[in-house]
């Protein structure tokens, strides 16, 4: 059969090259790691073996029951098992099992979710998250009563015949217009939401607590705008600039730098406005802060924002999870290489006055021997000439 | 079957040009170059379940790593060499799975192995044609996604290892290959193999929708297609108008990784340097990206929901319900497909004005999504459902559909896409509505018309196991995992071990993975089924499903040409099953109203004033006579 050729030239073929590969990349191998891996033949031809016992196990269910609705057929009974009546009533059990494991899952890994949010524009993502989830459980559920058990309940029957019902247009219009009201009011509430979390009035911009995010693979780098609250500017071309020492690249001719302040943590008060200005210095990251229900791409290249307010301090948090380790984490949640899974930041949030006690203990990100390096750097390039541009 | 031997006039009208290319057939015209495009969808089929087999235990490497992080496995040593030193995965090596199991998923699976096996066998079959528009172009199309499936396939043994910056390749980590070892070669090489898979798809497409728009047989309008014909003409409309824009972004994003220049780049500093790129925007690619890449989903539901209502109609014995609202849902899906790109750049530093105006697009697509769902209920509403193995699965994508859908409510909404976003609840949600429910559509198309594709039938039994195996193991995997998204852990995570607060879900990892075995050893019961049966399964007859449409008509010997005569005339629509008053549950589309006048109903005759007096007539004598009888 000129079919069998092509199905098993094609297969050869593939199961040929395979084969080959891996063979080659075992032999390379073989000779010293022969030793390292005893055993592994033994475990492998172990699953192996279990993994065909189960295919015998099976077939030989498929023959008992291919004989016994042959035999039935040959005694002249209708055909022997019922595989409609079968299926029918797997979906029923289906349905059973599948909403009690539902329930189930809700309960169990719902409790392992995040706590209350701890930020005020969180509150009403959490309230707009709870609507949705109301809706959508309820329709999951009605629709998958009716699907199943529609299944189960029209199951083939020969002494029946399907009930014709090509269209009815007000059934449809309503099921076109009922989701499309439902859908219009989750649209407006979470409309109304985003606004209010990403458009946010000028004023309030510049009033609250700066602090400047930059990513790199793979950490964080933060600092805080110090007295003046303006966070100085940075150049992506200064960076290990300053013999090194200048990891972000900040502009020292900008005097707002000054005063920025390095952080190994990220310290908020309680109950204060703050507005996260987030940068990449290589790839795409995410500044993921979920107990916050705060999450913006940091960007090479263009800033981007992030301005909420924290509202339950971490002591307050450790008593309502009960868990007296809990710390608030920032993660990065765009892939960004292969420690992607690791950049972990502390976020803590305290009263306003554990914060400016801890404020006073962070030291300038502008440090003694940097502004000595600059004024170094200076000096030369004036004593040389003018030409040659600072910065390069 | 008395009704398959209407209108089958094989021996009156004999075509001797046929007969005589028939002579000339070699084994390389006939199954490797072939542009017969029952060969080519069998060629795009057994490509495609390859390629998905190969995806599938991808997953289930990366699987193993995140249930037992802390565990050694001498054998991945042996199989992966320096991907796995020590028997442990490499953190890149790590992404690379998961770029390349979403890749060869999401394209080479979904899209090519469904679409393409299916447009091009039910095309020609359903709408009554010879072949496809231009056979040759039909070939090529394989044969380009053949190529890139080979290079795709082929990165796993360079040096430096597969593309690795997941399968939405965002630069500048795709673009500067210092930033991972994944961003070298291998990326190259996907850029490569993805510019031809396009070329593919687009060839494939353009194709699909000539034949669909000239090539359709006497009395086939389009209002008389079958909603399969409908969702393949649809998704390659939509593959037509938007893979082009993925071409357009690659080919700047070689231009970015190879030439200098600065489209994607702007600003970096990496591995201790500088790079002289400035004026890019990394958001350009990701809007480029997703112009395609939305659409793209609806290229990989639309078949599999076309094919589902096929089937349903079918086994429910019951026309589908609402067939105009079928299309136009499919019609509004095409169009607003195009304008909710947005919603996957929600955080991503995009304007957040936009951001409002996504999420208002995107949550109206939901409403043809309903429709669509709401008149599947309704078909099945007393319906006499044969649960075929091919109508277990349209139930089981039913089921993911309405799941899947309802989760994406929560994703289309900006204000809670803030905490979801690139989270497991992200992959929960696409991983059932596009990935479980499209890949059902896929396994019930091919239950369903393995008859038509090998004249043989697949074991039925071994495809109830296979089923529900399938479908209890895909919401075991995918459940759970909505839930470590609400708890903020992020996807593309290498291991949950460095933070104190993931620890929780370690558990919950080793369930997910063993569940994941579980459906991947059952896929053992379809490979088996399939493989076995193309040579040894039960031999069909003509229309085993008892089916309406056009394709039932022709000879299980599967003919060059399709038809050994004249192509067969439509005269109704493909849903009359279970009419009253007809004797048998199903009328062939090829069956005239003339034949049926027992059944005929008023909206039948489309206003042919005509057929209206004739029938009118008949229904006056028929009267008569039933009243002389008693």
């Amino acid at each position: 059969m000129n079919l069998k050729k092509y199905f098993n030239l094609k297969s050869l073929f593939t199961a040929f090259a395979l084969v080959g590969l891996s063979l080659g990349q075992v032999m390379a191998q073989a000779t010293e790691e022969a030793a390292k891996n005893e055993g592994l033949g033994k475990t492998v031809s172990y699953y192996i073996l279990l993994f065909l016992l189960a295919c015998v196990f099976i077939g030989i269910i498929g023959k008992v029951l291919q004989v016994y609705e042959l035999t039935r057929k040959i005694q002249g009974k209708k055909s022997g098992i019922a595989w409609d009546k079968f299926n029918g009533a797997m979906f029923a059990a289906a349905l059973i099992l599948g909403l009690y494991g539902a329930y189930w899952s809700y309960a169990e890994h719902g409790s392992l979710i995040l706590p209350e949010s701890a930020s005020e524009h969180g509150v009403a993502i959490d309230s707009m998250f709870n609507v949705t989830l109301i809706i959508t459980t309820f329709v999951f559920v009605v629709t998958h009563i009716i699907l199943f058990l529609f299944a189960y309940k029209y199951k083939h029957s020969k002494k029946r015949t399907a009930y014709y019902y090509p269209h009815n247009n007000t059934l449809e219009k309503y099921w076109t217009i009922i989701p499309a009201i439902a859908l219009t009011v989750l649209v407006l509430m979470g409309f109304f939401i985003w606004r209010g979390i990403t458009n946010i009035p000028k004023d309030q911009m510049a009033s609250a607590i700066q602090i400047d995010v930059t990513a790199h693979q793979f950490a964080w780098d933060v600092r805080y705008a110090g007295k003046d609250n303006v966070n100085g500017r940075k150049n992506y071309k200064l960076i290990g600039s300053l013999n090194g020492l200048n990891n972000l690249g900040l502009d020292l001719s900008d005097n707002r730098n000054n005063d920025d302040l390095k952080v190994n943590e990220i310290v908020l008060p309680v109950n204060k406005s703050v507005r996260f200005t987030i940068g990449s210095q290589d790839v795409l990251h995410s500044f993921y802060m979920p107990h916050f229900r705060v999450q913006m791409n940091a960007v090479p290249g263009m800033p981007t924002f992030f301005q909420f307010t924290p509202k339950i301090t971490t002591a307050e948090m450790q008593e309502k999870t009960n868990n007296p380790e809990f710390n608030y984490q920032l993660y990065c949640a765009k892939i960004c290489g292969g420690s992607h899974y690791n950049m972990k930041f502390l976020v803590k949030v305290v009263s306003e006055k554990e914060y400016q006690e801890w404020l006073k203990e962070q030291k300038p990100i502008v440090t003694e021997e940097m502004k000595k390096e600059y004024q170094l750097a200076l000096s030369k390039q004036n004593s040389v000439n003018n030409q040659i541009a600072l910065n390069n | 079957m008395a009704t398959a031997a209407i209108h089958n006039p094989t021996a009156t009208h004999h075509d001797e040009h046929h007969d005589h290319a028939h002579h000339h057939e070699t084994f390389l015209t006939k199954y490797v170059f072939s542009q017969d495009h029952k060969m080519i969808a069998k060629q795009f089929l057994i490509t495609g379940i390859v390629m998905g087999v190969i995806a599938m235990i991808l997953s289930i490497l990366f699987r193993i790593q995140l249930a037992y992080p802390d565990q050694s496995f001498p054998l991945f040593e042996v199989l992966l060499g320096k991907f796995a030193p020590e028997g442990r995965l490499d953190p890149n090596f790590y992404l690379s799975l998961v770029t390349i199991h979403g890749t060869i998923m999401v394209f080479f699976v979904l899209t090519a192995g469904l679409s393409g096996t299916f447009s091009n066998l039910l095309i020609p079959l359903q709408l009554g044609a010879r072949d496809m528009a231009s056979p040759f172009m039909n070939m090529l199309s394989y044969w380009f996604f053949f190529t890139a499936s080979v290079i795709m396939l082929s990165t796993f043994f360079i040096e430096s290892g597969p593309a690795g910056a997941g399968w939405t390749i965002y630069p500048p980590l795709s673009a500067v290959a210092k930033s991972m070892p994944g961003s070298g070669l291998g990326m190259t090489l996907w850029l490569v193999s993805m510019t031809l898979f396009v070329a593919s798809s687009l060839i494939g497409g353009i194709n699909y929708i000539s034949t669909v728009l000239n090539m359709r047989t006497k009395g086939m309008d389009l209002w008389k297609m079958p909603l399969t014909i409908w969702s393949f003409f649809l998704t390659a409309i939509v593959g037509l108008l938007s893979f082009p824009v993925l071409v357009a972004a690659v080919v700047l994003l070689i231009f970015d990784r190879s030439f200098g220049t600065s489209f994607y780049l702007s600003d970096i500093y990496v591995a201790g340097q500088a790079l002289p790129n400035e004026g890019g925007s990394p958001i350009l690619w990701q809007h480029l990206f997703w112009f395609l890449g939305h659409p793209e989903v609806y290229i990989v539901l639309m078949p599999a929901l076309g094919i589902t209502s096929e089937v349903i109609a079918t086994n429910a014995r019951k026309p589908i319900f609402g067939y105009h609202a079928m299309v136009y849902s499919l019609i509004g899906i095409t169009v607003l497909s195009f304008i909710v790109w947005g919603h996957h750049m929600f955080v991503t530093g995009m304007n957040p004005f936009l951001g409002g105006v996504f999420m208002i697009t995107t949550l109206i697509i939901a409403v043809p999504s309903a429709v669509k769902t709401f008149n599947y209920l309704a078909t099945l509403w007393k319906g006499n459902i044969r649960f075929t193995p091919a109508m277990l699965f349209a139930i089981g994508l039913v089921s993911f559909f309405i799941s899947g859908g309802l989760t994406g409510i929560f994703l289309g909404n900006a204000a809670l896409d803030i905490n979801l976003h690139d989270t497991y609840f992200v992959v929960a949600h696409f991983h059932l509505v596009m990935g479980s429910a499209a890949i059902f559509g896929m396994l019930s198309g091919i239950y369903h018309w393995f008859p038509k594709m090998f004249g043989r039938l697949m074991n039925a039994k071994l495809g109830y196991l296979h089923f529900w195996l399938t479908f209890i193991s895909a919401y075991l995997v995918f459940f759970p995992m909505h839930f470590m998204g609400l708890d903020g852990v992020p996807r593309r995570y290498y291991s949950f071990t460095e933070f104190e607060s993931m620890n929780e879900w370690l558990s919950v990892n080793v369930f997910v993975t063993w569940a994941a075995i579980l459906g991947a050893v059952a896929q053992v019961a379809f490979l088996w089924n399939f493989f076995y049966s193309i040579f040894f399964g039960e031999k069909s007859t003509q229309n085993p499903w008892e089916s309406t449409t056009l394709e039932w008509t022709t000879p299980v010997e599967r003919i060059h040409g399709n038809w050994p005569g004249e192509i067969p005339t439509i005269y109704r629509w493909p849903y009359d099953y279970s009419k009253p008053g007809h004797s048998t549950d199903f009328i062939p589309q090829t069956t005239p109203l003339s034949e049926t006048m027992s059944s005929n109903m008023p909206h039948d005759f489309e206003g042919n004033e005509e057929a209206e007096r004739i029938q009118e007539e008949w229904n006056a004598k028929n009267v008569n006579n039933t009243e002389e009888v008693k």
